[in-house]
């Protein structure tokens, strides 16, 4: 079964990571800007950096047909830093029109700090002065509670904008409610030790509903699973569910949220075959 | 919301198919807290928040309250919506120390 990986952060994995998603399904990858472990030491650094997510690693997923797209920003764990995020966001613009940028992301909170919030709130406003989506990524264990709540009640001070063309990720059992119950996307992310387990993200699929949830391994430089979509794929067949619901899951709710864009299509496929075995369009030569 | 019934396994089925993953787990719980007995220092665990924390979370689990994941959730994470003056510490801890926060 073909799946979109909806955010992982593919500059820290091997190109054998890519061979390995290919061959699990992978069709797509959603590569949002991140943290490099170490905060970058001027907007020159952030620059290089959208250099390589929107010229190096479209070419590198192409060598097995995923397709890849990005979202720029600067990362929440540097959001502390007001200088350096005013200098960033005053450089992202020229970047926007890039044909793989999709969007504003992964922006948000780290530690739910005044000047987080100040870069939060700057990032979304430039994402509706130049009509990108975002994708938003909330905070880590005692912080996600706080973060995400604080996230929704700063997103609903933007009269005009349109939930439907955000996603809030890393949503948990304690966030996930609040976050569908306003209208935005979400993701589940799929890691061994912190955010969410495989049993744990079925289980919030059958208690919410399979509408507007993605799911990501967001795999990193940390301890992740770049193929963990496809092991839940496996986890939702140990529980009985139907392949149409897997689909949903791992391939349309991505898909629906990405094609809002305006920039995303995967002519290889039929994508919009309501068979879920659907085939690739028998054209070797495509590339996506 | 109902979420009776959302699970398509059967109760047996569900004991089946996770009982030994989860026998695994309460296994390591049990060998970490041992650990903690055997430690080179001897210090008492139970002074530390998160320590704290996890034994009122392993409270939550042998009652018979339902949504155990939502209390379980709740007791490690800070519940309020105050934003921290600065940044203090660039990585959370996983759980809520309320002793130390600025007010």
């Amino acid at each position: 079964m073909y799946y979109i990986e909806m955010h992982g952060h593919m500059v820290s994995r091997t190109t054998d990571d890519y061979r390995a998603m290919a061959m699990a399904g992978c069709v797509a990858v959603s590569e949002p800007a991140f943290w490099a472990g170490w905060d970058r030491r001027s907007a020159d650094s952030f620059e290089d950096y959208f250099h390589q997510l929107t010229e190096f690693e479209p070419q590198r997923a192409a060598q097995f047909a995923i397709k890849h797209v990005t979202w720029l920003c600067l990362n929440p764990k540097e959001g502390e830093n007001r200088e350096l995020a005013t200098e960033v966001l005053r450089r992202i613009p020229k970047y926007l029109d890039r044909p793989s940028v999709v969007g504003i992301g992964e922006i948000g909170m780290n530690r739910v700090t005044r000047n987080e919030v100040a870069t939060f709130m700057d990032h979304v406003q430039l994402a509706l002065d130049h009509d990108q989506m975002i994708l938003i990524h909330t905070p880590h264990l005692e912080d996600k509670y706080k973060g995400t709540r604080v996230t929704i009640d700063n997103l609903l001070k933007f009269p005009n904008l349109n939930p439907a063309r955000v996603l809030i990720d890393h949503a948990e059992e304690h966030t996930i409610g609040m976050i569908l119950e306003n209208g935005f996307y979400t993701g589940l992310t799929l890691y061994p030790n912190t955010k969410v387990s495989l049993a744990r993200a079925v289980d919030m699929v059958e208690k919410y509903g399979p509408e507007r949830i993605t799911i990501s391994s967001a795999c990193d430089w940390g301890p992740s699973v770049p193929t963990a979509v496809p092991q839940l794929m496996l986890e939702m067949r140990r529980r009985g569910h139907s392949e149409q619901l897997i689909r949903k899951i791992v391939f349309e709710n991505p898909l629906q949220f990405l094609m809002q864009s305006g920039k995303f299509d995967l002519p290889r496929l039929d994508i919009h075959s309501a068979d879920p075995n659907a085939r690739a369009v028998p054209n070797t030569a495509a590339r996506t | 919301m109902n979420q009776s019934s959302t699970c398509p396994l059967t109760t047996r089925q569900i004991i089946d198919e996770y009982f030994i993953e989860n026998r695994t787990r309460v296994l390591d719980l049990a060998a970490y807290f041992d650990r903690l007995h055997r430690s080179a220092d001897g210090e008492p665990a139970a002074a530390d928040f998160r320590m704290q924390a996890l034994e009122r979370a392993l409270q939550v689990l042998i009652s018979n309250d339902p949504e155990k994941i939502d209390q379980i959730q709740m007791i490690f994470s800070d519940p309020s919506t105050e934003l921290k003056p600065k940044l203090e510490a660039k990585s959370a801890s996983g759980a809520w120390n309320s002793a130390s926060e600025v007010r």
